[in-house]
């Protein structure tokens, strides 16, 4: 899969680099459109297990980054998606949360708002997997808001930044992964 | 966060005056739909606001309720929600509805069926309806319709079918429903 996204015309750090990554960075630079492939990664989940990509090959995979635990947009989206997770397994996919936070934080957090799914510390090196998926906010330190929809084979079959303030709901997502159903599995 | 997104609009945010809960005429020029949670303090904050907007708009506006229980931090939003629809099956919604949030503290099930009795419900059958999660699916029901209109946390409010994404305080609601109020006049 890495080897696709090496063959992109633009390496994502690279662009990020190159461009400074102002306050509109995703304009130039964006997320990975639909039809790439996704990164792997391998990302502690809690402070004793990580979680790789890989690990979800066969199934759908959400992806959510989102900019910190705590911050009030954040634990509304996270609350939301946590309703929601039975629609989205109805859907056959897992949901993983991603953010810069440590596995420490995480945990709190995760208990605190009692979600029902994995928090993904990218965190040493920090944003890197958040870089590769070109969703880093470099002049922030902290990820963009962004949603990814994977397929069974790993390509990305959906991808949306919103506004860093703005919660993206869950609407986007469950339409991609119901325009992934009705397509069936991806030749 | 008053900043503009593509707004969002779908037939699943169409009124119906025979299943929705709605005060004021269903053809009035303007709907102001609210997603809530009972055991929200955000939602009991915007519960005299919304009071005080049907009164400045009067038959202009048709209000309706939807139920949005995050269940996982709210763990009295869904029974509450249950409650307030078994209230609907004996005609008496929106008594329950404004007694729930002049009562946010008290939406266990006992304090639940003492507020039934209170508002001369029949308290056997309204007890009856709780225990078998009789309106479970209608609670769910308005759950996923908010989802997939785009409903990104509680309270949410559309203004004829477009999610209202500024601040919901008197001044500003006020302020967007005349709008659009004048829209439809001049239309």
């Amino acid at each position: 899969m890495n080897d696709v996204i090496s063959a992109h015309p633009l390496s994502r750090s690279e662009t990020i680099e190159t461009q400074g990554y102002t306050r509109t960075p995703t304009a130039k630079s964006g997320p990975l459109p639909a039809g790439v492939a996704a990164p792997d990664f391998s990302l502690q989940a809690a402070p004793d297990h990580s979680v790789s990509l890989k690990d979800f090959r066969g199934k759908r995979l959400i992806l959510a980054f989102y900019p910190a635990d705590w911050s009030p947009v954040c634990g509304d989206q996270m609350a939301l998606y946590n309703e929601v997770l039975p629609e989205f397994q109805r859907l056959h996919a897992d949901l993983l949360g991603i953010s810069v936070d440590g596995a420490w934080c995480h945990r709190a957090f995760a208990e605190d708002r009692k979600l029902r799914f994995p928090l993904l510390s990218d965190f040493e090196p920090k944003g890197e997997v958040a870089r590769a998926y070109g969703v880093y906010r470099q002049q922030d330190g902290f990820t963009e808001r962004a949603l990814f929809v994977i397929d069974e084979q790993g390509i990305i079959r959906w991808s949306y930044v919103s506004p860093i303030t703005v919660n993206p709901g869950a609407d986007g997502i469950l339409n991609a992964l119901e325009e992934l159903e009705s397509k069936g599995v991806a030749a | 966060m008053t900043k503009k997104q593509t707004p969002h609009k779908f037939r699943g945010l169409e009124v119906d005056p025979h299943h929705d809960h709605i005060q004021g005429p269903a053809n009035a020029p303007v709907t102001l739909m609210e997603y809530g949670d009972y055991q929200c303090p955000y939602c009991g904050a915007a519960y005299p606001i919304a009071k005080q907007i049907q009164r400045r708009f009067g038959d202009n506006l048709c209000f309706v309720f939807r139920n949005f229980p995050l269940a996982q931090i709210h763990p009295d939003a869904e029974v509450a929600a249950e409650a307030a629809e078994a209230a609907a099956a004996q005609n008496k919604f929106w008594e329950m509805h404004d007694y729930l949030y002049e009562h946010q503290d008290a939406l266990t099930p006992p304090q639940l069926i003492a507020a039934a009795k209170l508002l001369g419900l029949d308290v056997e059958r309204f007890t009856d309806d709780l225990r078998r999660h009789a309106y479970a699916e209608r609670v769910r029901e308005d759950f996923l319709s908010g989802v997939r209109a785009g409903v990104n946390g509680t309270p949410t409010f559309f203004i004829n079918a477009v999610r209202h994404d500024g601040s919901w305080d008197f001044d500003t609601l006020s302020e967007a429903i005349n709008a659009e109020l004048k829209q439809r006049i001049a239309a």
